[in-house]
């Protein structure tokens, strides 16, 4: 009895590394635009359902393959972050606080509703069943699997772009003395165009990956776009490494809190540690000192 | 090689400078000298086009300054060092240097320009990894102009170099300049501190409430009455 339960309680906690692969991607691409342009985008997962749509109709319309419609996606999503910064973000850039937020909140309910008259409120489905693989006495879906490797290589790669390569490197100053920029010879303005679209690249990367694990509809981001956010909060905000270690701790609660009732019971645990930990550490898990 | 005519600069509705005409010869070290508020900064940063004047003209070896974007003012070779050296506290000191030579031209020759910078400053290249916010005030400071020298400028603008140091440093400061300049580059500074850059620039101007009162050689500046009497305190 007690072995079989310790390997359900293995094979939770190696579900929810895997979940937690996805969620620090996702808190990846929203620390970034909060770090880099101090605006929080409150429509990040509607980003990613776009990039859903966009998967599921080039595999189940247009016949694409799942790899070669990723890509695709991935720069399709990018395009769509690099656009919401010109349209939305840029002319408010001077603004409060408060009225950029309610601007890319605008721009969730304009999105969901987009996708609500273009694609209907169905269910819809990629099709692809990948197998589940067994370890023993333990199982894990492939999709997951590969969600987890790919968004690992997708951090890694924004990790090297960001610490090797100039653009990268004024990405990371940007966030810490923006007046200056200029006398660097840097254009900030093209340097936040390229943050926004490697925000939304993520997403777009993201989208993939959920794509295999999840049915798209209008309203899917409203299952990952609040929990990115606590997660980036738990960490602080615009602290990249703070949300790393926060999606893993909030995958893991979700995924032990799940074993031993309902995975919705999971979510209530991550969500009350959440509120428990904002009268703690309300800066965020690795909050800097000042 | 830099040439400003009657500039007037301000921030909103508070003017800070008042018809400023200075020029700068290729190869010279000039001086700004005057007191807190006289508008030092702003005539940097208005050379440097963080803020732009209100009138007048500024050239960079016949270049109009005005109508070149900020962001591409490095690249006509002017390098500012701004007041409180505002380094990028939590980059590396290799990536602080980085941002320096951010400029295409700077960028294809950044191995040479970082061999340079470490051969002025060894102790760059010893704190290479460290973060630059950690270092003392003078390391910070050599940090600061190796940053702007990456960019391989003509025109260093140097804004309060010795500001915020300990005196000992300041002197460091100072004979860096010397050095840099030895080396052919032609510098701008401002300074509070008087009596030591005197000692390092060919000429000076001194600039109070907005407006250029006084200008001559260095030595005619030291022995200038008014001025030992108002900065010297002698």
């Amino acid at each position: 009895m007690l072995e079989i339960f310790d390997i359900y309680l293995l094979e939770a906690v190696i579900n929810g590394i895997l979940l937690g692969g996805v969620l620090a991607l996702l808190a990846l691409g929203l620390n970034l635009i909060f770090g880099v342009i101090d605006v929080t985008w409150i429509c990040y997962a509607e980003l990613v359902m776009i990039g859903m749509y966009g998967m599921y109709y080039m595999v189940q319309y247009f016949g694409m393959s799942y790899y070669a419609a990723a890509p695709i996606a991935i720069l399709l999503v990018a395009a769509l972050g690099a656009l919401l910064h010109f349209l939305v973000i840029a002319p408010l850039l001077d603004a409060a606080p408060i009225n950029q937020l309610l601007a890319t909140g605008g721009v969730l309910f304009v999105l969901q509703s987009f996708a609500t008259v273009a694609f209907g409120i169905d269910f819809r489905n990629l099709g692809i069943r990948l197998p589940i693989l067994a370890m023993g006495d333990m199982h894990f879906s492939y999709s997951r699997l590969l969600a987890f490797g790919a968004a690992l290589v997708g951090m890694i790669a924004v990790y090297i772009f960001m610490t090797r390569t100039f653009t990268g490197t004024a990405i990371r100053a940007i966030s810490q003395d923006r007046q200056i920029m200029a006398l660097m010879g840097v254009d900030t303005k093209k340097i936040y165009i390229y943050t926004s679209a490697l925000g939304g690249a993520l997403a777009g990367l993201a989208a993939c990956l959920l794509v295999l694990q999840y049915d798209v509809h209008p309203f899917v981001g409203l299952s990952f776009g609040p929990i990115t956010f606590l997660i980036c909060v738990l960490g602080g905000l615009g602290n990249f490494v703070g949300g790393f270690v926060a999606a893993f701790l909030f995958a893991e609660i979700i995924s032990l809190g799940g074993l031993f009732s309902d995975l919705e019971w999971g979510y209530v645990l991550a969500f009350a540690f959440f509120i428990l930990m904002m009268f703690i550490r309300p800066a965020g898990l690795l909050a800097r000192r000042s | 090689m830099l040439e400003l005519k009657s500039v007037d600069a301000g921030y909103g509705s508070f003017h800070a400078l008042f018809g400023v005409s200075l020029d700068v010869k290729a190869g010279e070290a000039v001086g700004v000298i005057g007191p807190n508020g006289a508008g030092k900064t702003t005539l940097m940063r208005v050379i440097s086009g963080l803020i732009r004047p209100t009138k007048g003209s500024i050239a960079m070896q016949g270049t109009d300054v005005l109508k070149t974007p900020a962001h591409k003012i490095v690249e006509l070779g002017i390098a500012h060092v701004p007041e409180n050296r505002r380094l990028f506290p939590r980059l590396t000191v290799e990536d602080n240097l980085k941002m320096g030579a951010f400029m295409p031209a700077a960028r294809a020759k950044f191995a040479q320009r970082l061999e340079f910078v470490f051969d002025l400053f060894p102790r760059m290249k010893e704190r290479r990894n460290q973060m630059a916010g950690t270092m003392s005030g003078g390391e910070q400071q050599m940090c600061a102009i190796g940053r702007a020298l990456m960019s391989d400028p003509k025109l260093l603008l140097l804004d309060e170099p010795s500001a915020g140091l300990a005196p000992v440093v300041v002197q460091q400061v100072f004979e860096l300049v010397k050095r840099i300049r030895s080396g052919g580059l032609t510098v701008l500074i401002v300074e509070q501190n008087v009596q030591q850059v005197l000692q390092v620039v060919d000429r000076a101007y001194l600039l109070e409430a907005g407006s250029i009162r006084a200008s001559g050689s260095a030595e005619a500046m030291l022995k200038d009455d008014s001025i030992r009497q108002a900065y010297l305190g002698v």
